[in-house]
């Protein structure tokens, strides 16, 4: 139930923010009806749970954010210097990184993340094995060995998101 | 010349040169793999430069609502582009597409695909 109020919230912001007229009462309440019936359909769905509105993550994300972008402003300027030589500088190498996270959601974040900063590209998700990722140069893939960006994203998972992630898997 | 008028014009032609590099990036390299990884400088940071470009003026003006949506175009690029990669990667990996390696760093797995 708390979920689902929060979904609204944020429908009601992204609403608010995408509109930008407040002064127009008919569409002011169409608005509302309409997040109202996102709602209900997600919930209709059974999509309104740890994956669909995972506000366990709240502030680590937050903090979590602007260390990814710095770390894909780096890993741009890694490959575009390795792109403008005249023979591209490359090394291309495949490695398996063991995932640390204990929830799905957590190793989604994780992937996603590895494959957002340029020069790494996850390729298969296994659970036994880990991420199978591709990256253009050997020091990317021990970039990705070191396992700094594996360490932040498992401790993204409070405990509380963990806890949930076993409830809705357990009906 | 105003400073926002240079700073938003030195963005997006940054952000254009970056699109060029990805793309001269994606006809260079050898195989899919790598050319994903060129094609991604398109995707995160010429976008993030183009759209920063773009929110400056609007937010000089005082129409910050705009600079929020051109937030909202990148936060839905960063979390969907990704997504489009892996399968990609994913799919090439699976229809036996063997990557070019210098190293493999795993029991051997590029020899499987």
């Amino acid at each position: 139930m708390g979920r689902a109020l929060g979904l609204l919230v944020v429908l009601a912001a992204t609403w608010l923010l995408l509109s930008g007229i407040y002064d127009h009462a008919l569409l002011f309440w169409l608005g509302a009806a309409s997040c109202l019936l996102c709602v209900l359909i997600a919930w209709r769905m059974d999509v309104v749970d740890h994956e669909g509105t995972p506000l366990e993550l709240g502030w680590r994300i937050i903090v979590y954010w602007p260390w990814l972008f710095i770390e894909i402003v780096k890993a741009n300027i890694d490959v575009i210097r390795r792109l403008l030589r005249a023979n591209p500088d490359i090394s291309p190498t495949l490695v398996r990184s063991r995932t640390m996270q204990r929830t799905d959601l957590g190793r989604v974040i994780y992937a996603n993340s590895i494959t957002l900063t340029p020069g790494t590209l996850s390729i298969d998700i296994d659970d036994g094995k880990g991420i199978l990722v591709h990256s253009l140069s050997r020091e990317g893939a021990e970039g990705v060995l070191s396992d700094d960006m594996n360490r932040r994203c498992a401790a993204l998972e409070s405990d509380r998101l963990h806890r949930r992630a076993q409830e809705d898997q357990t009906p | 010349m105003d400073w926002h008028v240079i700073a938003s014009g030195v963005l997006v032609i940054s952000g254009a040169f970056l699109t060029v590099v990805g793309a001269y990036g994606t006809l260079r390299l050898p195989d899919v793999y790598t050319r994903l990884h060129a094609a991604s400088i398109t995707d995160t940071l010429a976008t993030f430069l183009v759209l920063a470009g773009l929110a400056i003026p609007s937010l000089v003006a005082g129409e910050w609502l705009i600079a929020v949506k051109l937030l909202l175009v990148l936060i839905f690029l960063w979390f969907t582009s990704p997504i489009a990669s892996y399968s990609i990667g994913h799919a090439a990996f699976f229809a036996a597409q063997k990557p070019k390696l210098d190293h493999d760093l795993t029991d051997g797995e590029g020899d499987k695909a």
